[in-house]
């Protein structure tokens, strides 16, 4: 990582100016897709903090992202909130719940933290369901047009919402970037690197991985409640086991620890389980056989074998 | 119905849940406690061993009792097997860390739930039971003449219920038996308390962990099959099992046979009787708090005594 300071940056701007080029060339199809793509890389930008950078391994994230989805999509709904506060109340309920699971979670470490997490996010994608008088359950509810405004902005604009998802996106994965050249990012993984020398230097590894649990999450809730506000739907599926392992399956294949590897990974397992959704109603078998051959054959990613073996500057 | 043989109905819909959810439980003890690995694909074996159960059934024709006696065998030999191969694949091949056979295994889950998808179909497909006698119980009521029995409407059982509760608790005694009596148990002991020292009596660790495997995940089809002709074969039907065995096994301390029996028997009895007062979401949602809680708080389960 280091001496690539200039160069990193360079080729993330480059990456967001293509990003922002493209959609005036793309067919309507994947111009929506490539929207979609961008929200959901955040969160798994969001994820890879904790994972990739902390070395911590979350089976529960889908509860921060339904935070931020249920925040916002609540508060629209119930309390009649313009999108702006609402967007507030979501990042606020990602920042609690990632600091009060973060508080009790962390007590354990390895396996039991990845269970702790997972029941976490079940008892609340349980707890969404059983309060189906507010949240319709499964079911989900419609965030309406007149709701997704923004001052003057549209959300329901396809323009609109692509700017706006790339806003989130290029704010992401920037902040990631950033955070890992500050002291704070290199004590991260420090910790990840060896956590008992991390704390025998002086540092509070406890602390410092609430710290990690929070930001990850919050940014989490940040995509879930873009998510809501930009296609108008918030649904109890968001909150099911499935959105805790996608971030995971993400940012493996592209590469955890890596700034560009969670959006890369998305975009390719996006359009992956796209195709295999057009030929068979099992399509989820491409994710089960992805992360299987991960494990055995390709431990870094797509990224991290292309910073072991060509640009070890990469970040 | 009064409260009292309500309660009783309740209890014996939870013993024989609690029998079914000791199997299982048992088999993804068994694999935590020798192997030290955590495998979340052990409720879609489950699911294989009703869909097995369900092919058997469905090919044989004849009397239901043919099929489910073949099923009885057929299952948990073919889903073992299955995990064994996938253990000498996979697992094996990432030496068994404790993470990456988390990340594998959920991989493993995905696959074989959505091979089951393509093979077996959407549907939730029935088993015939074997045998199905109702038989009315009776409830003791202080009458004005002392005591007296009395037959409440609608309390009653069926014979199969029962049967399962026996085989289950039949099964438990066998896994008991072979680990604490037989030689095989000895040495699925000894790779557990010492794999490197195992290793070195020249005891083949690397069969010892297939076997454990294929073990753990034919208990678990075996569990289905005792149960499909109660529930119904669905290849969506892992999730459940899976979550209330994760619950059972850190309850009852991991690794813990003794433990994960008594766990299982609390747990399937109070979720029996819990849901049939409560909404059984509520229940699950306490549940897995109760089980966040007490692996934070209590590591080694509520009935481990060995702090690790």
């Amino acid at each position: 990582m280091r001496g690539g300071g200039a160069r990193a940056w360079t080729l993330h701007l480059a990456v967001l100016v293509l990003l922002l080029a493209v959609q005036f060339v793309l067919p309507a199809y994947h111009h929506g897709n490539l929207a979609r793509i961008m929200v959901l890389a955040s969160y798994a930008v969001g994820y890879n903090i904790l994972f990739g950078y902390t070395g911590l391994l979350s089976l529960g994230h889908a509860l921060f992202f339904a935070a931020g989805m249920y925040g916002l999509g609540l508060a629209i709904k119930l309390g009649g909130w313009a999108a702006g506060p609402a967007i507030v109340a979501g990042l606020g309920a990602g920042l609690l719940l990632s600091l009060a699971v973060g508080a009790l979670a962390l007590r354990t470490s390895g396996v039991a933290f990845m269970i702790v997490t997972l029941m976490f996010a079940q008892a609340g994608y349980l707890a969404i369901l059983y309060f189906g008088a507010f949240t319709r359950g499964d079911e989900g509810f419609v965030i309406p047009r007149e709701a997704r405004m923004i001052m003057w902005l549209d959300l329901a604009d396809a323009a609109t919402r692509y700017f706006v998802a790339l806003a989130l996106f290029a704010l992401c994965l920037l902040f990631c970037l950033w955070l890992m050249r500050q002291p704070l990012g290199r004590a991260l993984i420090a910790i990840r690197e060896n956590e008992e020398r991390t704390e025998m230097l002086g540092y509070d590894t406890f602390r410092l991985k609430l710290v990690a649990v929070a930001i990850s999450g919050t940014m989490s809730a940040a995509a879930g409640a873009a998510y809501a506000l930009l296609f108008g739907y918030v649904g109890a599926s968001f909150a099911a086991v499935q959105y805790s392992i996608l971030p995971l399956l993400w940012v493996l294949v592209g590469g955890a620890g890596t700034v560009l590897g969670p959006f890369l990974g998305t975009l390719f397992m996006f359009y992956l389980i796209d195709i295999a959704s057009g030929l068979t109603t099992a399509y989820m078998m491409i994710a089960g056989v992805v992360l299987v051959m991960i494990t055995l054959f390709a431990r870094s990613g797509l990224l991290g074998e292309a910073r072991r073996r060509l640009w070890g500057w990469l970040p | 119905m009064e409260f009292g043989p309500y309660l009783m109905l309740a209890t014996l819909e939870g013993a024989v849940s609690a029998a079914v959810l000791a199997l299982t439980a048992v088999g993804l003890s068994l694999v935590f406690g020798v192997m030290r690995v955590v495998n979340v694909a052990h409720g879609e074996f489950f699911m294989l061993g009703a869909v097995v159960a369900w092919t058997v059934a469905h090919w044989l024709g004849g009397h239901p009792a043919l099929g489910f006696a073949l099923a009885l065998v057929v299952a948990p030999v073919a889903v073992g097997g299955l995990a064994a191969v996938a253990d000498w694949l996979v697992l094996k091949r990432i030496g068994y860390d404790p993470e990456r056979t988390i990340v594998a295994t959920i991989g493993l889950l995905y696959i074989i739930q959505q091979g089951a998808l393509m093979g077996f179909g959407p549907e939730a497909r029935p088993v015939e039971p074997p045998f199905n006698t109702r038989l009315a119980l009776p409830w003791i009521e202080w009458g004005e003449e002392g005591l007296r029995l009395v037959w409440p409407w609608g309390l009653a059982t069926t014979s199969y219920k029962l049967f399962v509760i026996l085989a289950a608790a039949a099964v438990l005694l066998g896994v008991w038996a072979l680990m604490a009596r037989s030689r095989a148990g000895l040495v699925m002991q000894a790779t557990r308390e010492d794999r490197e020292m195992a290793l070195a009596f020249a005891i083949p660790v690397g069969r010892v962990y297939a076997g454990v495997f294929g073990l753990g995940a034919g208990l678990a089809a075996l569990a289905a099959v005792l149960i499909v002709p109660i529930q119904q074969a669905h290849y969506l039907m892992g999730g459940d099992p899976l979550l209330l065995s994760f619950i059972v096994v850190i309850i009852g301390g991991l690794g813990s046979l003794p433990g994960t029996v008594l766990a299982a028997v609390l747990i399937g009895l109070t979720d029996g009787i819990v849901s049939v007062f409560f909404s059984p979401t509520l229940a699950k949602i306490l549940a897995t708090l109760l089980v966040a809680m007490v692996l934070v708080f209590r590591p080694q389960g509520l009935f481990g005594s060995t702090a690790r």
